[in-house]
């Protein structure tokens, strides 16, 4: 793993809220911070519904966020808003404008997504031609058809379907076919970075390992960074190099791989943690299961305190008052809570 | 692809037979006899009936109808003995035809335009209009679009014909008013096929291959979100070719509408059967293409008709 000191991907403050109605904002993500660096895999886990998706779309300017800044390879990826501000400021300048679409556009070169639903995130119409070849023609207009379909059968070859699937339509493939079509898709524009929302979590377990191990392939041959969206902390555990948990919309932890799974801090982390089933029988027994109560809280209006705190088995008086801030307890592991 | 074709032609076939037999036994249920008249002696009479065949057993006359059918011809009229119903349905047909098709071109096009339009918009007051249009349509009949549009046009500004059929200017004014009510339902349906499709996770993925916002709505939105208004375009082609009986009355146009009720006050058998019969295959057919066309468009129907 290759580590400069210039992360590819570094978010700040990132805030997406939803209004809902007069009233009523329910803040997906709250004031997310964190860095990936090139090569690396960071797991982002939580319980359905706590932003996960919201903040991979963020990423892959799906969705513009409320508030914060997204940066990659050091560029704010939403700058022309600011910029075209800056421009109105100083029009002696003359400065040249941002095209936002032509900006959108250099941006999905770079950055891709594989969506979370492969039954219902390809077009039912088309082709498997058109799925991934759309993206190629994109920004390789002169490409030749020819030249286009020997493209699209490396990558389906790549990804582990036949070449014959190429004028397919989504709906003759399995779901863990389908998933790769998607990953195939992502793959088209030859990517830097790849947003992967909960890519296995819709299929059979059986294919779920088939699907990882072949993500992990790719990554090495193609120097991929991944963010790794799951809601169990299982799946992350075997690919991940860091791991981002997120309660309702806050990150409440985050470490590295091994530093979470031995040692993990948050009273939310050591609930996920052991609710996923070990081999070992030995160990298995000798570990308490912490059985989380009650159901997750809404994420519309939050109260400004600690959002796990009405679940949290150490709660405190604190707890319900203060929002304890992330802070760094050694090199690289951050936690949210009051206990330490 | 083939078989299924075979399938459908076979049911489509099933289906007019079926309508045959069960119209020509409702004709003959109707009370009254097509020759009563007062100057009828009985002798004409009998001698009407046999020209008619009316003195053979019923079943008789049944086969022979059908006998007749598949050649194409469906005989004489009752009231007028000169006249083959083939002949009246060859001129009054066209008029019918012409209206209809007119009528559904224009409800097809400005009721995809409007639906699209006011999707786009959801919420706004471009949205808001195109769904005041959709209720003034779907809840006004249309003789009184009609009459509404006859007066406007016709008789206050005089920029159009009144009535009749006799030119391009002559048959806006009809085709408004018999596909206003069609134009309204694909307007609606439309709107409502877009707003659900741009919700679905297929969009988010267009979206994230950065193509255009006008590609994203055209290629991805528009494609998914017509197919539910091809289903309903077998219903809305019946509707538009079978329901101009009131719009030719009020426009006074020559088509089958005047001599479908006209038959039925003079209990003229074979132009009532006739004319069920040539509008009941017509439709039978029409909406054979459409489930054909579907399968054309929709890959999914394709294969699970194989
Ligand atoms: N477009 C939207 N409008 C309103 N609310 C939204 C929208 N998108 C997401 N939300 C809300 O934001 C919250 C977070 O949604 P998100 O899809 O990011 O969750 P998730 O962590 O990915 O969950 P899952 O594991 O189920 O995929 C949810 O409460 C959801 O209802
Ligand atoms: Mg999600």
């Amino acid at each position: 793993m290759t580590k400069n000191n210039k992360p590819l991907m570094r978010v700040e403050n990132l805030c997406k809220y939803f209004k809902i109605k007069e009233g009523q904002i329910l803040k997906a993500v709250d004031d997310a911070s964190f860095d990936i660096y090139k090569g690396e895999t960071v797991g982002l886990v939580g319980e359905s519904g706590c932003g996960k998706s919201t903040t991979g779309r963020c990423l892959v300017k799906l969705e513009q966020p409320t508030s914060g800044e997204v940066y990659f390879e050091d560029k704010e990826i939403y700058k022309h808003k600011y910029h075209e501000e800056f421009i109105s400021q100083h029009p002696e300048e003359n400065i040249p404008k941002i095209n936002p679409d032509q900006a959108k556009l250099d941006y999905t070169k770079d950055v891709q997504m594989i969506f979370q639903n492969p039954y219902s995130s390809l077009n039912p119409r088309m082709t498997v031609k058109d799925i991934v070849g759309e993206g190629i023609r994109l920004h390789n207009k002169k490409i030749k058809n020819k030249e286009l379909e020997k493209t699209i059968e490396n990558l389906l070859n790549d990804v582990g379907l036949s070449k014959d699937h190429i004028s397919r339509f989504p709906h003759e493939f399995s779901g863990g076919q389908r998933q790769r079509i998607g990953i195939a898709r992502a793959l088209s524009v030859d990517p830097k970075f790849i947003v992967c929302d909960e890519p296995i979590s819709a299929l059979d377990v059986s294919v779920q390992a088939q699907v990882i191990n072949m993500l992990k392939k790719i990554q090495r041959e193609r120097d991929l960074t991944y963010l790794f969206i799951a809601h169990d902390l299982s799946v992350v555990k075997y690919i991940s190099d860091k791991v981002i948990v997120m309660y309702l919309g806050n990150i409440v932890e985050k470490a590295k791989s091994e530093d979470l799974y031995k040692n993990p801090m948050h009273p939310y982390t050591q609930a996920l943690l052991s609710s996923i089933p070990v081999a070992n029988p030995k160990i298995a027994k000798s570990r308490k299961r912490i059985v989380l109560e009650g159901e997750l809280s809404s994420p519309i209006n939050p109260k400004d305190c600690c959002r796990f705190s009405d679940r949290c088995k150490h709660v405190m008086p604190i707890c319900k008052e203060v929002k304890p801030p992330l802070l760094a307890y050694e090199e690289g592991h951050e936690v949210a809570c009051h206990l330490y | 692809m083939k078989k299924y074709i075979i399938k459908r032609v076979f049911i489509s076939l099933i289906t007019i037979l079926v309508l045959v037999s069960v119209v020509f036994a409702l004709v003959r249920l109707i009370p009254g006899d097509p020759f009563a008249s007062e100057k009828m002696t009985p002798e004409i009479k009998a001698n009407l009936e046999r020209y008619y065949g009316f003195d053979k057993p019923l079943i008789v006359q049944y086969f022979t109808y059908l006998k007749n059918l598949v050649t194409g011809n469906l005989g004489y009229s009752m009231f007028y003995p000169n006249l083959r119903v083939n002949d009246i349905i060859a001129s009054a047909f066209p008029y019918s035809f012409d209206l209809g098709m007119r009528a559904l071109s224009m409800a097809i096009s400005f009721g995809l335009i409007l639906g699209i339009v006011a999707a786009l918009n959801r919420g706004k007051v471009l949205d808001f209009t195109c769904v005041l249009i959709a209720i003034i349509g779907t809840s006004m009949p249309d003789f009184i679009i009609g009459a509404t549009l006859q007066y406007f046009f016709g008789i206050k500004w005089g920029l159009l014909p009144v009535a009749q059929y006799k030119g391009i200017s002559y048959t806006i004014l009809p085709s408004i008013a018999l596909g206003f009510y069609t134009l309204a339902l694909v307007s609606r349906v439309m709107r409502a096929n877009m707003i659900e499709t741009i919700q679905q996770d297929y969009i988010k993925t267009a979206k994230s291959k950065g193509i255009s916002k006008l590609r994203v709505i055209i290629k991805h939105q528009i494609r998914n979100a017509i197919m539910p208004v091809i289903t309903i375009l077998g219903p809305i082609v019946a509707a538009l070719l079978t329901g101009t009986f009131v719009i030719e009355s009020i426009f006074a146009i020559p088509g089958m509408g005047r001599h479908y009720v006209q038959s039925i006050q003079n209990l003229d058998y074979t132009i009532i059967l006739g004319m069920t019969v040539f509008y009941g295959s017509f439709l039978v057919v029409a909406n054979m293409i459409v489930d054909l066309l579907y399968g054309i468009v929709d890959p999914r129907i394709r294969v699970s008709g194989e």
